[in-house]
């Protein structure tokens, strides 16, 4: 939250070189909600999967000091892991809980360093599985799964069969800290390594970004004194 | 961190020897949790190192015990400080930007 971020010079992206990364706080929920469900007894092992360099282990050790059973490191760096979005993500992901036989995938509705919102989705729908996004709320019951969802207007509450897909919103729990002793006893946890051609994946992008600028700045805000003043100024520049 | 847990070690009686371990442990989670503190991790492990050795030369087992239980409590504080923290970047970050549009504001 502290670290400016800058555009490249070239206007291709934003300077990701020496910036800390750190687990998605959206998936930090997803997480959480995984090892409660867990330790719930309603789940049998809770796998943690990360797409991307080297350094994502570092985060994979983090879900596994959380309390997940075990970590896939899917490999994938440079020029792919620029390009790297959500359709290779979930391209992954649906070839991972085939291998796999999952029966849930959680993960968080969407990543903070692209808002695209759209990994949960496509996963579901590459899967042909149903999916509860922006969760609030997750309830399993048998082999059904009660999603209260949080959407425009206020919460929608859809039942869902397994294997689904879900992905968590804000509220839907309070992500525990990975703490030393944690880490250290995670890190018996085995991590998998593999690269999406194992998966049969391809990582070719069909989306190209042209160019990446900064915000314009704001304009500097106006004090007014009187309720009048503030009306006069709104009728001025057409906002009533 | 050798020079507050040789403080620790070397000070304390025999009673106070099953405590050494946890009093070590308390110190390396608080040091490990102090990375991330808003004010600095530099500025967390100064204060941290002095407040341990503040109590370097307690021996009564009791008293360690209820030392520990307050660091216990340090490590919750700022477990729950960290939460808020990022709750409230994410919160202001999604959800009031949708109330200010909604208001034509900001």
């Amino acid at each position: 939250e502290n670290t400016k971020i800058r555009v490249k010079p070239d206007h291709s992206g934003v300077v990701t070189d020496g910036v800390k990364h750190s687990m998605n706080p959206f998936c930090e929920i997803a997480v959480e909600e995984a090892v409660k469900l867990k330790e719930k007894k309603l789940i049998k092992e809770v796998v943690a999967v990360s797409c991307g360099p080297t350094q994502v282990t570092e985060t994979i050790r983090t879900a596994l000091a959380m309390g997940c059973d075990r970590g896939i490191h899917v490999e994938v760096s440079g020029k792919d892991y620029e390009a790297m979005g959500p359709l290779q993500i979930s391209k992954i992901f649906a070839a991972l809980a085939k291998k796999e036989e999952a029966s849930l995938i959680i993960l968080g509705k969407q990543a903070i360093d692209d808002d695209c919102n759209q990994t949960g989705q496509m996963t579901a729908a590459l899967l042909d599985w149903p999916q509860g996004t922006f969760a609030s709320e997750v309830t399993i019951d048998g082999e059904k799964v009660k999603v209260v969802r949080e959407i425009d207007g206020g919460l929608e509450t859809i039942k869902i069969s397994m294997p689904a897909v879900l992905t968590a919103d804000l509220r839907l729990n309070t992500p525990r800290y990975a703490t030393l002793p944690n880490i250290m006893k995670a890190k018996k946890k085995k991590i998998a390594n593999m690269k999406p051609a194992d998966l049969g994946v391809d990582m070719v992008s069909r989306v190209e970004v042209l160019r990446v600028d900064e915000p314009p700045t704001r304009l500097a805000g106006v004090k007014v004194e009187t309720v009048d003043d503030l009306v006069a100024k709104l009728r001025a520049n057409g906002t009533i | 961190m050798n020079q507050v847990v040789k403080a620790a070690t070397v000070s304390g009686s025999d009673m106070a020897n099953p405590l050494r371990s946890e009093v070590r442990q308390l110190y390396k989670n608080l040091l490990f949790l102090g990375r991330e503190y808003p004010k600095g991790a530099d500025y967390f492990s100064e204060r941290l190192k002095s407040a341990f050795m503040k109590n370097k030369d307690v021996t009564d087992p009791k008293e360690i015990r209820k030392l520990v239980d307050r660091g216990e409590f340090v490590i919750k504080e700022l477990e729950a400080l960290y939460y808020l923290r990022k709750y409230r970047a994410m919160k202001k970050r999604y959800y009031e930007e949708e109330l200010s549009t909604m208001l034509n504001i900001g």
